[in-house]
């Protein structure tokens, strides 16, 4: 059972805070001989595989590194340009590691203020008066929960659909929050939190939660 | 009136409000002197950097602004309230939670305006000026002007603007302290998505 990541959004929909328990690694390298028998197109300035899932290469990895130097987007570390250089048959064989891009740090605030946007529209949308908005969400691999404040400041937990215990875990968050940001006379309300003890109390709320969530009360 | 009955006695401490597992929590009680000298401390400094007791109170306003609009979020934190739907419910929370939770004491609601936007909350025994005596050179100090300004800050951040003022005070030889609250509007714009 696990927490995958937690978000902070501010009542405007900035993102002020954003922590990765954990994530996944699922990275692939695997050998290949000329000619590389995966579909690769460029997407958002990273080569990804667009068909041709095999080996655990599924569709939607990114190129991460060739040979072990690592790939900056679509040019390797000299430059060259990742596709023109994979469709030339003397640099085979290859040692190609393939694996879910991270999330850039101006992606996540992007992530941030759209579920702010699609928030207000599902509680606007909804047939039934006095919506709280979306409370969770729920994929095969994660459930995202969130937790609005009465002064609209938004807790964002994503965590194993399995783990339980997570309302419990936001309010802890919120107290966590009250506690080590805003009594912090050095921290500027609505701005991105950078306190220490913050993140410290963060973690252990997390480990607790991770543990207790085995057979807790379901959340 | 309450105010030399508790003058001096060793019953000094109340219980301030501490989560169950807090940082502090060994700090279960505190010497409530402690607080009572530090902000005496502070509105004499502030009497010796201002002129006139108008810019003095002014600037308690303001700091109490500042805290209020923190301190909401942890009273909101710990003390599980729900949103107030009219503003006797806010009145009862105001009294009956908050100022338990943070003074230790329980001011009593009256004085309701007929329109039901306005009330008073009488406070018997004021902890902030449990040792003052206002000089006669600050007759115009309000001084226990932060609490105004921490009620102001806390109601804005829940989205309701109120003018807060102190109408009768203890130190200014009235027989209670009268703090009046004011409903002026909801702060629409601020209205987190999800609430009518």
């Amino acid at each position: 059972m696990v927490v995958f990541s937690v978000y902070v959004v501010n009542k405007a929909g900035g993102l002020v805070y954003q922590y990765d328990n954990y994530s996944p690694r699922n990275d692939v390298e695997k050998t290949f001989s000329y000619p590389l028998d995966l579909v690769l197109k460029v997407h958002d300035e990273r080569v990804v595989v667009s068909f041709g899932q095999r080996d655990g290469i599924k569709v939607g990895y990114a190129v991460l590194s060739i040979n072990g130097f690592d790939v900056n987007g679509r040019y390797m570390a000299d430059n060259r340009d990742v596709l023109e250089y994979l469709n030339t048959s003397f640099n085979y064989p290859l040692a190609i590691r393939f694996g879910r891009p991270r999330l850039t740090s101006n992606e996540k605030l992007m992530l941030a203020s759209m579920f702010h946007s699609l928030f207000a529209i599902g509680s606007q949308l909804s047939p039934e008066p006095g919506s709280s908005g979306i409370e969770v969400l729920e994929t095969d691999t994660f459930k995202l929960h969130c937790f609005q404040t009465l002064t609209g400041i938004k807790f964002i937990v994503l965590a194993d659909p399995r783990q339980a215990g997570i309302d419990s875990l936001l309010r802890k968050i919120y107290e966590i929050y009250s506690d080590f940001a805003l009594k912090n006379p050095f921290y500027s309300l609505e701005m991105p939190i950078r306190c220490d003890l913050f993140e410290q109390n963060l973690k252990v709320a997390l480990e607790i939660a991770e543990k207790a969530g085995t057979f807790g009360a379901g959340s | 009136m309450s105010r030399q009955a508790n003058r001096g006695t060793e019953s000094k401490k109340m219980y301030w409000y501490l989560p169950f597992i807090s940082p502090s929590a060994s700090l279960h009680l505190m010497n409530s002197e402690l607080f009572t000298l530090t902000y005496g401390a502070l509105v004499t400094q502030l009497c010796k950097d201002y002129e006139n007791d108008e810019d003095v109170n002014k600037q308690l306003d303001k700091m109490g602004y500042n805290i209020g609009v923190r301190l909401i979020e942890d009273f909101l934190a710990r003390s599980n309230v729900g949103r107030c739907h009219d503003f006797r419910e806010t009145a009862d929370v105001i009294a009956k939670v908050a100022f338990k939770m943070y003074l230790g004491i329980t001011p009593s609601v009256t004085n309701w305006s007929p329109a039901g936007d306005e009330f008073s909350l009488i406070l018997e025994n004021n902890p902030l000026v449990d040792f003052v005596e206002l000089p006669d050179n600050h007759s115009g100090l309000i001084y226990s002007n932060l609490l105004c300004g921490v009620l102001r800050g806390a109601l804005e951040m829940v989205q309701m603007a109120i003018d807060v003022k102190f109408i009768q005070d203890i130190l200014k030889g009235d027989n209670v302290t009268e703090i009046r609250l004011k409903f002026i509007k909801r702060i629409e714009e601020n209205l987190p998505a999800g609430e009518e």
